[in-house]
């Protein structure tokens, strides 16, 4: 029998999955109660578009939500790839799921620095 | 008797049978894997959020629609449920933490309550500090 040794990459994937799942679990909550329930459920004033476009070109504001998003993306691939493994018996798709998972946080990645970058 | 032909066939390991559901049977393995599905959730947060930053960035009309299209009941009962995945993913993080964490201070550790207690007031400023960027109070 061959045992496998992990694979050189999977102490960064690690890193990656913790500082996601801190980014996310800090900021992730109050946005979506803002902007996902009270704001558009109309409990709340909306914010005015040059209120919101201020402070989202404010360079901080750029980096850390750069940051947040990317960092939670990584976070969503590298624990939706074992919910996939261990959830769905998908273990036999492992290269697919990879592919999917971290390609999909990639991508995700790119469309984040050039809303942020880009489209401010 | 054992004949020879019973020897030379190969063993095949046992892989007792699994349902894909084997997860509903109990409450611990259910939250586990809600715990799990999480991820799935930040992610959408992830996307969402995004797209209505890039509304702002093209314009009052644009983000108007936006705030529209958020307020369909649809998304909003998404949106709903993601807020609570959200929220359990920070609270099940933050009771998570103080395990994986060894903080020192002068040699001695740092108590696993103190570390909690650290994350949820951090969480707090944060909010707040949020909150206050978003309205301008």
């Amino acid at each position: 029998m061959t045992t496998k040794r992990p694979a050189r990459t999977e102490p960064l994937l690690w890193l990656l999955f913790t500082s996601g799942g801190l980014a996310a679990a800090m900021l992730l909550p109050v946005l979506m109660l803002l902007f996902g329930l009270v704001i558009p459920a109309g409990w709340v004033g909306a914010p005015t578009e040059a209120h919101l476009l201020a402070v989202a070109r404010f360079p901080l504001t750029r980096i850390v939500l750069l940051v947040v998003f990317v960092l939670a993306l990584c976070h969503w691939a590298h624990r939706f790839r074992y919910t996939l493994y261990d959830g769905l018996k998908l273990k036999h798709l492992s290269k697919l799921i990879v592919v999917v998972c971290y390609g999909g946080a990639l991508a995700g990645s790119v469309f984040a620095a050039y809303v942020l970058i880009a489209g401010l | 008797m054992t004949t020879v032909r019973d020897t030379e066939v190969q063993p095949r390991p046992y892989k007792p049978p699994m349902s894909v559901f084997w997860w509903v049977h109990r409450r611990s393995y259910l939250l586990f894997v809600l715990r799990e599905l999480t991820s799935v959730f930040i992610a959408w947060s992830v996307i969402f959020l995004l797209l209505m930053i890039r509304a702002v960035g093209k314009g009052d009309a644009e983000y108007r629609q936006f705030l529209n299209w958020a307020g369909e009941p649809w998304l909003l009962a998404i949106n709903a449920i993601t807020l609570v995945f959200v929220v359990f993913h920070t609270l099940t993080w933050f009771n998570l933490a103080p395990h994986a964490m060894v903080v020192r201070l002068r040699g001695q550790r740092v108590p696993q309550s103190w570390i909690a207690a650290a994350h949820y007031a951090g969480w707090v400023l944060i909010s707040g500090l949020v909150a206050w960027l978003v309205f301008g109070w």
